[in-house]
C-alpha cells in the first residue's frame, strides 16, 4: 500500500477580520480561504493590492491570528499550540519580506543577523556558528568576507540575499515570500528568482510566493491561487490558470499584463476593467467581483459563488462556470 | 518639420561629498509633435534626472547642469531666466510623477488644485475654471465630478488620485507631457486603464509624451520610439518595433533576456553578471563593457551613438561595425 503523504501545509477556511475605525464594522481582509501546499512545491499567490494576500500569509504563520479557521503544518494545528510548542514549530516556517531595507536590522552585521536565530534555537553553538554562517552566505551567493558589514553597505539585491540567508538559517520546511523581488530592478530580480528556485529544489523546501506580477509567478510557481477581495477565485496548476484562465477576473488580470512585444501588444484584445477594487469594509453582495465583471448577470448580484472543481486540480468560483463543475 | 523638442548633449552632475555623480552624461534626443518617446533604464540610470533637468527641477546645489541645450519653441529651456521658465511647466510642458500622493497637496481640495493652473496661467474666471475642471475630471473617468471637486486627496483611491494628477497635468492642454513611472505604484488592471486614458487624450490633443519607465512591457504597448539609458548615457535609440525585435546593444538584449516572460516556462533566467558602474568615477569608453560578454579592447575607446538603420541608433561599436 502506498501511503498518501499529507500536504505540508493545509489552510482550512481561514478568516481574518479587523475591527474598523467605525465602531461595529469589520474589515474582512481574508474571508474564507482554503489552500494546500505539498512538499517541495512552490505556490504562487496572486492578486492586486488590498486583496488580502499579505494578511493571509501573516495569518498562516499566526503573526496575525486568524478570526476563524485552522492552519495545519505537518498535520498539527498551529492555532491550538501552546506558546512553547509554537516556539518549537517556528523554525520550520520562515518569511521573506518585500523590502530588505526595512526587514533587516540596520545595527546588526550580517554575521549577527544570521548567527542570532541559530543560537537562539540552539541549532549551532558558539564554536560552530561561524562555520554555519559561512556556509549560509555561500549558499545564497554572498562572499563570506562581507560577514562584518552592515546592511546599508550592500545593494538591494545583496540585501535580499541576506534576508534569504536569514530565512534559511533555521532549516525551515516552509518559506513564505511576500513580494521578494518587487523592489528590485529587472536584472537583479532575475538573479534572486534563480536563487529562490535553486534553493527550493536543493533543500526540498515548500514556498508560498506572493506577488502581483503574473510573469514572475509563471516563471517560478507550479501552482497558482488568484485572490480577489479576501477570497481565492481561481486555483490550479500554473499552466492551466495562466494559459486557460476560467474566472473573468483572472482573464482580465492576465490581459492587463503588458507584453514586451510591440506587435503583439498592439493587436491583442484587452479586457479593461472599470473602477477600482471595492473596499473590503463593505464588499458588494453576491459575487464580490460583479460590479467590475464584464460578463456579470443578474444572479451574480444576489448569489455567492463557491469554489468548484472544473477538472483535475483546477478550481474557480464563478456562478457562470457552475454548469462546468465536476464532482 | 522642426521637432517639438530637441535635447542636445545634456549633462547633469551632482557634486556630493562622495565625489561628482555623473547622473546624466551627454544625452541627446528629439521629440516630434504627437509622438510618444519611452525612456527605459534601471534605477540610477539617469532617466528621471534627464527629464527633471529640462524643467529646472534639479536641486542646485548639489546638482549642476554642466552642458547641453534643450530647444523648445524657439527657446532653450536650459538657458532662460527663471521667470520665463516659470511660464512653461504647468502650461506648455506638464509632468506626472510616480506617487500621486506626493504630487497632490493634502490640505487642498481636488477642485482648488485643478483650478489653480487655469487661474494662474490662463487667466480664466473662477466659474470658467470650475467648469473646465469638472469637464476634465469627467474626461479622466471620475464619476460625480461636481461633488468630487470638494473632496480632499485622502478620500480617493490610488488609481483615482493618479487620474486627478493626470487631469491636473492635462488641464492646460500642454504640448508635452512628461510621465515619470505614472503607473508603477498602481495595480495592473488600473495601470491598463491609465495607459489607455493617456493614449486617448493624446489622440485628441496631439500632445507629445515622454514616458519614463523601467517596464519594457509598458513601453512596448504605448511608445513610438524608445531610448535605453545605462549609467547616465543613451546606449540605444530606435522605433519600438525595431528595438524589441532586433535590439542592437548588448545591454538592451540582456535586459530583455532577463525578463520572466508569460510565454517561457520555468527555465533559469538569464542574469547580467556584475553591477552597474559607480557613477562617481569617470567611465572610459562603453559603460557596459565591464559586464558585456561581447566586449573587446576597442570598447574602452571613444563611444558614440550612431545610426545603423534609419530608425535605429546604437552606442555599441561592435554593432555599428555589423559584428553583432
Amino acid at each position: 500500500m502506498i501511503e498518501v503523504r499529507r500536504p505540508l501545509l493545509e489552510v482550512c477556511g481561514i478568516k481574518t477580520h479587523f475591527p474598523s475605525q467605525n465602531k461595529g464594522e469589520m474589515v474582512k481582509a481574508v474571508d474564507g480561504v482554503s489552500l494546500e501546499l505539498r512538499h517541495s512545491e512552490i505556490l504562487g499567490l496572486v492578486g492586486e493590492s488590498g486583496c488580502g494576500k499579505s494578511t493571509l500569509a501573516r495569518s498562516i504563520l499566526n503573526l496575525v491570528p486568524p478570526t476563524a479557521g485552522t492552519v495545519y503544518l505537518n498535520g498539527e494545528s498551529i492555532q491550538t499550540m501552546s506558546r512553547s510548542e509554537l516556539k518549537k514549530a517556528r523554525p520550520a516556517m520562515q518569511m521573506i519580506f518585500q523590502d530588505p531595507h526595512a526587514s533587516l536590522n540596520p545595527r546588526m552585521t550580517v554575521f549577527k543577523t544570521l548567527a542570532e536565530p541559530m543560537l537562539a534555537h540552539k541549532l549551532a553553538t558558539k564554536e560552530t556558528v561561524k562555520q554555519a554562517v559561512i556556509e549560509l552566505m555561500e549558499k545564497v551567493g554572498l562572499a563570506p568576507r562581507f560577514m562584518q558589514k552592515y546592511p546599508h553597505e550592500f545593494s538591494g539585491g545583496q540585501r535580499q540575499r541576506i534576508a534569504i540567508a536569514r530565512a534559511l538559517a533555521l532549516k525551515p520546511r516552509l518559506i513564505i515570500a511576500d513580494e521578494p523581488v518587487s523592489a528590485l530592478d529587472v536584472s537583479v530580480q532575475a538573479q534572486i528568482l534563480n536563487l529562490l528556485a535553486k534553493l527550493c529544489a536543493e533543500e526540498r523546501l515548500s514556498m508560498i510566493f506572493i506577488t502581483h506580477d503574473l510573469s514572475v509567478v509563471r516563471h517560478i510557481a507550479q501552482r497558482v491561487a488568484v485572490m480577489y477581495l479576501g477570497r481565492v477565485v481561481e486555483e490550479g496548476t500554473t499552466h492551466d490558470v495562466l494559459k486557460n484562465p476560467q474566472h473573468p477576473y483572472t482573464q482580465a488580470l492576465i490581459s492587463a499584463v503588458p507584453v514586451p512585444d510591440p506587435i503583439e501588444e498592439r493587436n491583442r484584445q484587452r479586457i479593461i476593467l472599470h473602477g477600482d477594487p471595492p473596499s473590503p469594509l463593505n464588499p458588494p453582495a453576491g459575487c464580490s467581483f460583479h460590479p467590475r465583471c464584464p460578463i456579470a448577470e443578474a444572479q451574480c448580484q444576489q448569489q455567492e459563488p463557491k469554489l468548484g472543481n472544473l477538472h483535475d486540480n483546477h478550481r474557480a468560483s464563478c456562478l457562470l462556470l457552475q454548469k462546468k463543475f465536476v464532482e | 518639420m522642426m521637432p517639438l523638442l530637441t535635447v542636445e548633449n545634456l549633462a547633469t552632475h551632482f557634486h556630493t561629498r562622495a565625489g561628482i555623480v555623473r547622473a546624466v552624461d551627454g544625452v541627446s534626443y528629439t521629440l516630434e509633435k504627437g509622438q510618444t518617446l519611452g525612456i527605459v533604464g534601471e534605477s540610477g540610470s539617469g532617466k528621471s534626472v534627464s527629464c527633471y533637468s529640462l524643467l529646472g527641477l534639479i536641486p542646485m546645489p548639489p546638482g549642476r547642469i554642466e552642458s547641453g541645450s534643450a530647444h523648445f519653441d524657439g527657446g532653450d529651456l536650459l538657458n532662460i531666466s527663471k521667470d520665463e521658465l516659470r511660464k512653461i511647466p504647468g502650461q506648455r510642458i506638464s509632468m506626472i510623477f510616480q506617487d500621486p500622493m506626493t504630487a497632490l497637496n493634502p490640505y487642498m481640495t481636488i477642485g482648488a488644485q485643478l483650478m489653480e493652473p487655469l487661474l494662474l496661467h490662463k487667466g480664466l474666471s473662477k466659474e470658467e475654471a470650475a467648469k473646465r475642471s469638472i469637464e476634465m475630471l469627467e474626461a479622466v473617468g471620475i464619476q460625480d465630478a461636481e461633488q468630487r471637486m470638494n473632496a480632499h486627496p485622502h478620500q480617493f483611491s490610488g488609481g483615482m488620485r493618479q487620474r486627478v494628477v493626470i487631469a491636473m497635468a492635462l488641464i492646460t492642454e500642454p504640448d508635452i507631457l512628461i510621465a515619470d513611472e505614472p503607473t508603477t505604484a498602481l495595480d495592473v488592471t488600473v495601470q491598463a486603464q491609465i495607459l489607455e486614458l493617456i493614449k486617448s487624450l493624446q489622440e485628441k490633443n496631439g500632445m507629445a509624451v515622454i514616458l519614463i519607465t523601467h517596464d519594457l512591457g509598458v513601453i512596448a504597448g504605448t511608445c513610438d520610439s524608445v531610448a535605453v539609458m545605462y549609467a547616465g548615457r543613451l546606449v540605444e535609440q530606435a522605433s519600438a518595433s525595431s528595438l524589441f525585435h532586433s535590439p542592437r546593444h548588448p545591454y538592451t538584449h540582456a535586459l530583455m533576456k532577463s525578463l520572466p516572460s508569460m510565454n517561457t516556462d520555468g527555465k533559469e533566467l538569464y542574469s547580467i553578471p556584475g553591477m552597474p558602474p559607480d557613477l562617481t568615477k569617470p567611465i572610459e569608453g562603453c559603460a557596459f563593457a565591464a559586464r558585456c560578454e561581447h566586449a573587446i579592447e576597442a570598447c574602452r575607446g571613444d563611444i558614440h551613438l550612431h545610426s545603423i538603420m534609419p530608425d535605429h541608433a546604437t552606442a555599441c561599436i561592435r554593432a555599428q561595425k555589423g559584428e553583432l
